[in-house]
């Protein structure tokens, strides 16, 4: 077993420090290759009057120039429901939306091309809020609800009552390679599209529909993303349309990379959304009814938000019993680049909300926050989820206990509540927040995967599965799994790019389901291609199987040892498969999204993190002083690469919760449109000292190696950077005012945060 | 066109005078040095050059998606590629990313790997001490942007690299001798003003460029063509860096990292500034030059230049020279006083000025790298508690870098007071109507302006106060 639960490299650690590992764009171009750039609309709500693009045409560079009318199938890109236009014909839903195309000879040609279109516009007053969307009724797919018990009553009943709202803002994904494809034709009217995607059949099957051919002639290949994060799983999809289009028009290699600033404009993000509760409760915070609103800003089309705001709704709990409970959820359709998958897809949005609540109620009650939240924690006999989902798995109670003693939380409490006490310069707070993230993908189907695994005769090993890899280190966790099913060392195990004729019919690598799915397919394919050997070599050598095992690169056979290369040879001389391609499904799975009710998730993922912060309480800067995780991974396939995630996920939050601000002006057009002014965390940002650690307990479901999901998890644990930031701000009024403290924190709305807490103790006093 | 990079001499051909340097080593197949942004803000395209003076070569990290290739023919490029023996052994600050899991998509990892070695490189006044060992390790790579890792393990590797002998980029065995390789037409790098003023002359239109950190952008994000470069990197006149008995001189050209050496005793304040100005990579080509003649309202230093009273030398390509105060140099938004045959030569700041009690603030979203939301410069000269000369400037709080005269005025001839400072405070808070903008509100603008200024008159009196960067962060104690 000794591939498992160790701390090995990123497959590809040595070809990223020496610049050798190959992105699309590093790829050698072939001679005549074309570069796209397309044509954008200056207006979040139009009509298109009048197009001229002659000047476009006879630009220097210019090869081919295509509108809605030049696309031989389907037009629509969408990935679920239909709406996401690839070329828009006369009505225009969001600023950059991409009305025609060219292909030139270099990117700057084209780039410089597509500014000389003369288009006309009949502008209309654009919807770009979410109040006004809620407003006007416009959604992008219908408003659903889950209901447990009598919410009404359980608020009517309570002896205490709050209510509240917030915004949480989106976020860019800043993957740091953008978006890209590069499409190849070949001699049957197909392609060879390299896509840097995390769902290569999404974009086989977008590209036969617009190319109108079958999905066989079409083959996309992903061998690394310069990064994810939910934003290559729908929004690669115009890419490699349009890269396949022109190649299939001009017979030339097609690239089309997006420029930083067009992919900030043009894809989308994670959603603004805008929350609202009711919540009543006992005098020890204990809930007795809550009711939640949860609108999400999806944009012009429905894209991935149905399964988004169900997500928000999904953990509009987090990890709560919420006793009666009915939570609404709002798909507010605006006019906007349409918003999509965001690691944790949704979830951190229904998080934030009942966090914030936790709060609100426990500065009412004059409690510590970290009380308030333990006496809600499900738990035996309070188990049941608002969509009727029994919570089996109980450890995120012992798993708060020991980070609070491994924090020193309380002892730090005090000393914090004496620091504050002193009324200076600075301000401290502190937070412990938990997180319960259910692992599955919502729509049922998605929770399939396939692997191939070859063995050669020289006794190498070929691995290819379904997902991709975006830097996650799937790849190298299920080479682990490959090498531990055969017993022989990391090495031997080589993973293929990600291709559509390998592994057929794929669900995209999103979900954090990676290493769940496609584990479990490559072990399938590994057990097959074993139980092969294992019989031919029993009959062989006139052994019981039981007698045979594989380890340390030798295959047992009752008392012989043969090297695993002998045994292979072996095998293959005498007619036995070496090769087989593996399946999993994941069992014990069902949601009806009409009722609201089922079991969609096959388990789930825990964590807590305890956050502390300094103020400044002149501007509202701030610093993350020391943050303590403790995460719960099942049994850990890969430590490194798992605290790389929970690090990595953690920061990504901190940066969402924080200095990254999404921002539109009333006309719809994005302004934070840049690295310029769009500001991801730095090495400076990160937590001063930041202890992570892995909670032991292996998973109580069979998953692969009885492991945990843990790509999205971690995201959620940096709210209790955002409850320390309002905890600091609360401060300020004694704990006894909850100030109103929207997200990103930035230091401008931590320091308006504070001067409210400051205004309602003078007020008070 | 004569290249090194990587120790390899390269024929450099069908070079236009904008081209920058990461499309040069793309399309060379130097692919391992990455675009991400095109702008110099994530470091993705970060690379080292190093220039031979004396036997010595001396390296610093540069953006190369912002930085014209032509201005470095007289410089030894190192890419990622230049850095594993031929052997395949990796550097040291190779292997330690590797080692501490320094890598998840990959995709940054070569700048950061550059921005780390060019640290080890340097290793010549290291501090032993730990926590200022991290700092430096920060600062190494405060414009590279990571969005997978959370930064925590290339930390370590920076660290666990600074242990160890420093990785010996070998000074190019051909050293590259500008004054016989010929630039691409539309390129000049006149190496005096002599010479700066033919080029002028020659090529009216061409635009000049220092540390090309602002101008670039046109190319790379606007696609403008422009019909020639102008280098001042090479005219000693824009590189000074000089004393006399009353004033301090900076080249225009003179690129931050070197006026932070020159101020190091002279105003810790301003040093500290600069570490919030930019990253890195932008502090080791942009200019004082580029920050006044882009005519920015939210650039860093006019307001700082403003405070101390600060004299700009002008030239024009006949030749002749002015001075005009940094005072009359703004006219309007984006609009300054340079006509478009003249230039800055350098920056005069008198000494008493800078020796006079001063406090920058800056306020960002983000600490490191970020353009300001608000920039304060406070300068004051005090005899016995009396105020003799206040200077109060501000950067992002109008069309153009401004002075408060007004309230300056109000408070000479008084003795700070908390009734002065409030009163101080209203004539400000009068006289500022700053914007709402995808940086800050009008009305945050405007709280953290006066906050600065009463912060500035209150620390003139001896009061202390402490940066969010110079806090004690002593977590829970």
């Amino acid at each position: 077993m000794s591939a498992i639960g160790v701390d090995k490299n990123h497959e590809s650690a040595v070809k990223h420090v020496t610049g050798k590992a190959s992105y699309i764009d590093d790829i050698t171009e072939a001679k005549g290759t074309l570069h796209i750039a397309v044509g954008q609309s200056p207006h979040a709500r139009a009509r298109i009057k009048s197009m001229n693009l002659d000047k476009v045409r006879s630009a220097q560079g210019v090869v081919d120039l295509v509108t809605a009318d030049d696309v031989p199938g389907t037009i629509d890109v969408g990935p679920i429901y239909s709406g996401d236009l690839l070329l828009t014909n006369d009505i225009v839903e969001f600023m950059g939306q991409t009305i025609f195309a060219v292909a030139a000879t270099t990117l700057d040609a084209a780039k410089r091309a597509v500014l000389l279109a003369e288009i006309e516009y009949e502008v209309e007053t654009p919807i770009t809020t979410i109040q006004q969307a809620l407003e006007h009724q416009e959604f992008v797919l219908p408003t659903r609800q889950f209901r447990l018990g009598d919410a009404e009553q359980g608020l009517q009943s309570a002896p205490h009552r709050l209510s509240g709202e917030q915004t949480v803002r989106g976020q860019e994904h800043f993957y740091l390679e953008g978006q890209i494809a590069m499409a190849m034709p070949d001699e049957d009217g197909g392609m060879l599209i390299y896509s840097s995607t995390q769902h290569p059949t999404d974009i086989q099957k977008l590209v036969a529909r617009v190319l109108d051919v079958d999905m066989h002639l079409i083959q996309v290949e992903t061998r690394r993303m310069g990064g994810g994060f939910g934003g290559k799983e729908s929004q690669a999809a115009p890419l490699g349309c349009l890269s396949a289009l022109f190649a299939l028009r001009t017979g030339q290699t097609v690239k089309y990379r997006m420029p930083r600033q067009d992919d900030m404009v043009q894809t989308g993000k994670r959603h603004d959304f805008w929350n609202r509760f009711d919540v009543g409760f006992d005098d020890k915070g204990e809930l007795l009814g809550v009711k939640m609103e949860l609108a999400g800003l999806c944009g012009c089309t429905a894209d991935l938000s149905e399964g988004i705001v169900d997500r928000a709704m999904f953990h509009a709990d987090n990890a709560y019993f919420l006793n009666q409970a009915q939570i609404t959820g709002y798909r507010c359709k605006t006019n906007t680049v349409s918003n999509t998958a965001f690691r944790g897809f949704g979830g951190p949005k229904g998080m934030m909300m009942v966090e914030s609540m936790m709060d609100d109620i426990a500065r009412h009650l004059k409690l510590d926050p970290l009380d308030v939240r333990k006496s809600n924690l499900y738990a035996e006999g309070r188990d049941t989820t608002p969509y009727h989902q029994q919570v089996e798995q109980h450890i995120i109670g012992d798993l708060i206990e020991q980070l609070e003693t491994s924090s020193d939380y309380r002892s730090r409490r005090e000393a914090i509540q004496a620091y504050n006490a002193e009324q200076g310069q600075f301000r401290k707070g502190l937070a412990m927040t938990p997180v319960k993230f259910g692992i599955s993908f919502t729509a049922i189907h998605l929770n399939q995967a396939g692997a191939l695994v070859h063995i050669y005769t020289d006794g190498s090993i070929l691995l290819s599965h379904g997902g991709t890899e975006m830097g996650q280190g799937l790849h190298t966790k299920i080479c682990q799994v490959v090498a531990n099913g055969f017993g022989v060392s990391l090495d031997r195990v080589q993973i293929s790019a990600s291709r559509t004729d390998k592994v057929p019919n794929t669900s995209p690598t999103a979900a954090s389901s990676g290493t769940d799915l496609n584990g479990m397919a490559a072990l399938d394919a590994v057990n097959q291609i074993r139980d092969r050997m294992i019989e031919f070599l029993s009959e062989h050598f006139e052994t019981d199987a039981e007698s045979i095992t594989f380890g340390n690169d030798q295959v047992t056979v009752g008392n012989q040892t043969l090297s695993f290369n002998e045994a292979v040879s072996l095998s293959f001389m005498n007619r036995v498969q070496l090769s087989a391609s593996g399946f999993y499904k994941t069992p014990d799975i069902h949601f009806d999204k009409e009722k609201g009710r089922g079991t969609p998730f096959y388990y789930f993922a825990h964590g807590a993190a305890c956050s502390e912060v300094i103020v400044d309480t002149l501007t509202g800067e701030y610093r993350i002083s020391r943050v303590d995780v403790l995460h719960d991974v099942g049994d850990s396939i890969n430590p490194a690469i798992d605290i790389g995630q929970i690090e990595g996920g953690f920061v990504q939050g901190m940066g969402w919760l924080t200095t990254e601000e999404l921002l539109w002006d009333d006309k719809g057009k994005l302004i934070s449109n840049s690295p310029a002014n769009y500001k991801i965390p730095t090495a400076y940002d990160v937590p001063d000292e930041f202890n992570v650690a892995l909670y032991k307990e292996p998973n109580h479901k069979p998953t692969i190696y009885r492991s945990k999901a843990v790509g999205e998890p971690p995201l959620m644990l940096a709210i209790s950077v955002w409850c320390a930031l309002r905890d600091a701000c609360a401060s300020i009024s004694g704990y006894e005012f909850n100030p109103q403290l929207n997200s990103p924190a930035t230091p401008e709305q931590v320091y308006f945060a504070m001067q409210e807490a400051a205004a309602w103790k003078e007020s008070s006093s | 066109m004569q290249l090194n990079i990587n120790d390899q001499t390269i024929l450099a051909s069908d070079v236009e005078p904008t081209e920058t340097v990461l499309s040069y080593l793309r399309r060379s197949g130097l692919t391992g040095t990455k675009e991400g942004c095109a702008s110099g803000d994530c470091g993705a395209c970060t690379i080292m050059v190093g220039r031979t003076h004396g036997g010595e070569t001396q390296y610093h990290t540069i953006n190369s998606c912002i930085a014209p290739i032509s201005q470095y023919a007289s410089h030894h490029i190192v890419t990622v590629e230049g850095l594993a023996e031929k052997n395949g052994n990796l550097n040291p600050v190779q292997q330690a990313m590797v080692d501490c899991h320094g890598s998840q998509c990959g995709f940054c990892t070569p700048g950061f790997v550059m921005s780390l070695t060019a640290l080890s490189e340097d290793n010549s006044n290291l501090p032993t001490d730990s926590a200022q060992r991290l700092e430096k390790v920060r600062e190494a790579i405060s414009g590279n942007l990571c969005r997978c890792t959370g930064y925590r393990p290339i930390l370590d590797a920076g660290l666990q690299a600074l242990n160890s002998p420093a990785p010996g980029i070998k000074p190019p065995s051909r050293v590259p001798d500008p004054s016989t390789t010929d630039l691409p037409g539309g390129f000049y790098q006149p190496a005096s003003i002599a010479e700066l003023n033919a080029a002028i002359q020659q090529a009216p239109e061409a635009r000049r460029i220092a540390g090309g950190t602002d101008l670039m952008l046109e190319v790379t994000q606007l696609y403008r063509e422009f019909s020639g470069l102008i280098d001042l990197t090479q005219v000693p006149e824009l590189l000074v860096l000089e004393e006399n008995e009353a004033h301090l001189t900076i080249g225009a050209a003179v690129p931050y990292t070197q006026i932070e050496d020159f101020f190091s005793a002279r105003s810790p304040q301003l040093v500290k500034l600069l570490h919030r100005l930019g990253s890195k990579q932008i502090r080791n080509s942009g200019s004082i030059g580029g920050n006044l003649a882009n005519g920015s309202p939210i650039a860093d230093m006019p307001p700082i230049l403003m405070s101390w009273d600060t004299t700009l030398q002008v030239g024009n390509a006949e030749g002749r020279q002015r001075d005009i105060s940094i005072m009359d140099f703004y006219r309007g938004y984006r609009d300054v006083d340079l006509n478009p045959d003249e230039y800055i030569v350098s920056v005069t700041i008198p000494i008493a000025a800078v020796n006079r009690y001063h406090r920058f603030y800056k306020n960002s979203k983000r600490i490191e790298d970020d353009i300001s939301s608000v920039m304060g410069a406070f300068s004051f000269e005090l005899d016995n508690q009396l105020i003799k000369t206040a200077r109060i400037a501000y950067g992002g709080m109008a069309a153009t870098p401004i002075r408060l005269i007004e309230v300056e005025e109000t408070l000479i001839g008084q003795t700070i007071t908390p009734d002065l400072i409030d009163a101080a405070c209203d004539t400000a808070s009068k006289l500022l109507t700053p914007m709402t903008d995808v940086r800050a509100s009008a009305e945050y603008r405007k709280a953290m302006a006066l906050q600065m200024l009463a912060r500035a008159l209150r620390e003139s009196h001896g009061e202390t106060f402490l940066d969010i960067t110079e806090v004690a962060l002593g977590a829970g104690s």
